[in-house]
């Protein structure tokens, strides 16, 4: 006899993935396809075809928008989003709080501060362009994430309530301040305001998907190799150390981790806000809590959803480009309240 | 016999509040030691540092082995710990929550050989009477069904100790009576010992072996059950007639 409330979780197959791979693969076609120029959906194929196999394509125009402009844009989106969307998936569990992500917990402010910092002083390091910029965001991030986590820590003795999204939020529009009085002062050497708040992947070349990728295959690797304590820690910090989980090494080498790879994010595209809020808990819906599963997932839900935002940011009110953190706050703050009071009705 | 647990001198300090003030204590195989005493005793604090959960001063060995100096997944394998409250945030399912009791004997990055675990892990869905909820949410379960998937999964985790704070507070009578059978046909293996926290103390004289009465941080009393629990020392720590007051109360439900 079978109890009624039986999940029917078993049904999750590698299929899932192939589905997702295929839909992901799908999106990064559309995404290079539809543009203020549009090209079809063969000319996309040959062209990538053709640089793949080192041979000139004929009509050069359209294959220079593709190769030069679109495919590094949708290869950093879609790197980019799966990033955000893993740190997102960490945190919820690391922390056991579903509200938890870069965005709402102030880090991405954070980092995007150290890279304005370091763009107004200049700061580089040698034989090695952006790896100023990008050191200096990761350790703010890391930076943001310790005051946070030990203010919120202090109130209550927990880190699964809002509190800490309370001092994340706060957190975030005093960071902001700070970032336009430095850019009203520097404005020559940083870039606008509007990258730092609500996000832009214009102009990124593939510089900056190597690193992206490089950032990705290290970080991911490791959170990976971290799922059964996640699993622990979402749920109960004190039932993983029971277990005879290191509580206090696995929570610093996550959060370290997930600090570098928002680091690394938010100094190539700026902060954008609520995929590793979101894209999380649609992958949960999907696959289950469990994160030997839910990080996967993460990563092709987290790739596709900015892709999508990227795409309509674009495209809506052509030749304008609207800010990517404008469509995925659109997005992400009705998901944020709608998740908000399922876990307060939970409660 | 000897002891396989031996707390010495242990005090815990939040501040300038002394929680655990020099207490000591030995367990032996075959043993339930009931922790016993009035709120703010300490009851639950001695259980967390015997845990490695709040900083202590003094020694808690096992065997020869002070517990500080091990590993959290070697303090797994010796020790497992039942706390009071246990809420899942997440849609696991309750076999996924019971596996992680295996996880302190994991070999290696990539390995899932562990049959011996795959085994103890059926057993303790069986004991518990889970087997059929084992793909259920655990955002589905009750008070009492969850309680019964943490004790299933410190069953799995096959400790020699099994330390539990309030193992059935707040369980309906029935759960209260099974969760404590359940422990104690646990206890019938040898090697083993068990150390609790039990505020009712009809529950703790009944199933206890031994005790320590505790007041305000301090042991008042220790030894035999029979001998820890006497009027004279629960009127001590209690400030009332602890003995009439019971029996008045099952005097009710008599004739």
């Amino acid at each position: 006899m079978l109890d009624s409330r039986q999940l029917k979780r078993e049904r999750f197959t590698p299929l899932t993935y192939l589905f997702l791979a295929v839909a992901l693969l799908f999106t990064m076609i559309l995404c290079i396809c539809v543009g203020s120029v549009s090209i079809s959906f063969s000319d996309t194929i040959t062209s990538i075809w053709n640089a793949v196999r080192g041979v000139p394509t004929p009509g050069s125009i359209t294959g220079n928008i593709i190769l030069n402009v679109r495919l590094p844009r949708v290869l950093c989106v879609s790197l980019a989003g799966a990033a955000l969307s893993l740190c997102g998936a960490a945190m919820q569990g690391l922390l056991r709080n579903p509200l938890a992500d870069g965005s709402t917990m102030g880090v991405s402010s954070g980092a995007a501060l150290g890279a304005v910092i370091a763009m107004a002083a200049g700061f580089t390091l040698p034989g090695f362009s952006y790896g100023g910029i990008m050191v200096t965001a990761m350790a703010f991030a890391f930076g943001s994430l310790i005051l946070i986590l030990s203010l919120a820590y202090s109130l209550d003795h927990s880190l699964s309530t809002n509190n800490i999204i309370l001092i994340g939020v706060i957190f975030t529009m005093f960071i902001s301040s700070i970032i336009s009085l430095i850019i009203t002062f520097a404005s020559d050497h940083t870039r606008s305001l509007s990258f730092w708040t609500l996000g832009s992947f214009s102009g990124v070349n593939y510089h900056q998907v190597k690193l992206l990728f490089i950032a990705l295959v290290i970080c991911g690797g490791i959170l990976f190799r971290f799922a059964p304590e996640l699993n622990a820690f979402a749920i109960g910090e004190d039932n993983a150390r029971h277990v005879g989980v290191n509580v206090k090494r696995v929570k610093l080498i996550v959060l370290i981790t997930v600090s570098v790879l928002i680091g690394v994010c938010v100094s190539i595209s700026g902060t954008i806000s609520f995929v590793g809020l979101v894209m999380p808990h649609i992958a949960r819906m999907l696959v289950g809590p469990n994160h030997k599963r839910l990080l996967p997932a993460s990563l092709f839900s987290g790739a596709i959803f900015l892709l999508l935002a990227d795409l309509t940011a674009r495209t809506i009110l052509s030749p304008i480009e609207l800010s990517i953190g404008v469509v995925t706050s659109l997005v992400g703050a009705v998901a944020f309240v709608i998740i908000f009071y399922r876990s307060r009705k939970r409660r | 016999m000897k002891a396989i647990l031996r707390g010495n001198h242990i005090t815990v300090r939040y501040g300038n509040n002394t929680v655990v003030n020099d207490l000591s204590f030995h367990l032996e195989e075959g043993q339930w030691l009931m922790l016993a005493g009035p709120n703010g005793a300490g009851k639950t604090t001695l259980i967390e540092a015997i845990a490695q959960g709040v900083p202590y001063t003094g020694s808690i060995r096992w065997e020869n082995q002070e517990l500080c100096s091990l590993k959290p997944s070697q303090l797994a394998q010796k020790i497992g710990v039942l706390s009071q409250k246990n809420n899942v945030g997440y849609a696991y399912t309750v076999e996924e929550v019971v596996g992680l009791g295996r996880y302190a004997y994991r070999s290696g990055f990539f390995s899932n050989a562990d049959d011996q675990g795959k085994v103890l892990v059926e057993s303790a869905l069986e004991a518990t009477g889970l087997t059929n909820l084992r793909h259920a949410s655990m955002l589905t379960l009750s008070g009492g069904e969850t309680q019964r998937v943490f004790l299933a999964q410190v069953f799995a985790q096959n400790p020699q100790i099994l330390v539990l704070d309030e193992p059935a507070n707040h369980l309906d009578l029935n759960y209260q009576q099974q969760i404590f059978s359940l422990i104690r046909e646990w206890l019938k293996e040898p090697g083993r010992a068990v150390l609790s926290v039990v505020h009712d103390l009809s529950l703790a004289r009944h199933y206890g072996t031994h005790a320590i009465l505790m007041d305000r941080g301090k042991s008042i009393a220790r030894g035999a059950i029979h001998e820890v629990m006497t009027p004279d020392n629960l009127q001590q720590v209690y400030g009332m007639n602890v003995y009439e007051w019971m029996q008045k109360m099952f005097s009710q439900w008599q004739g």
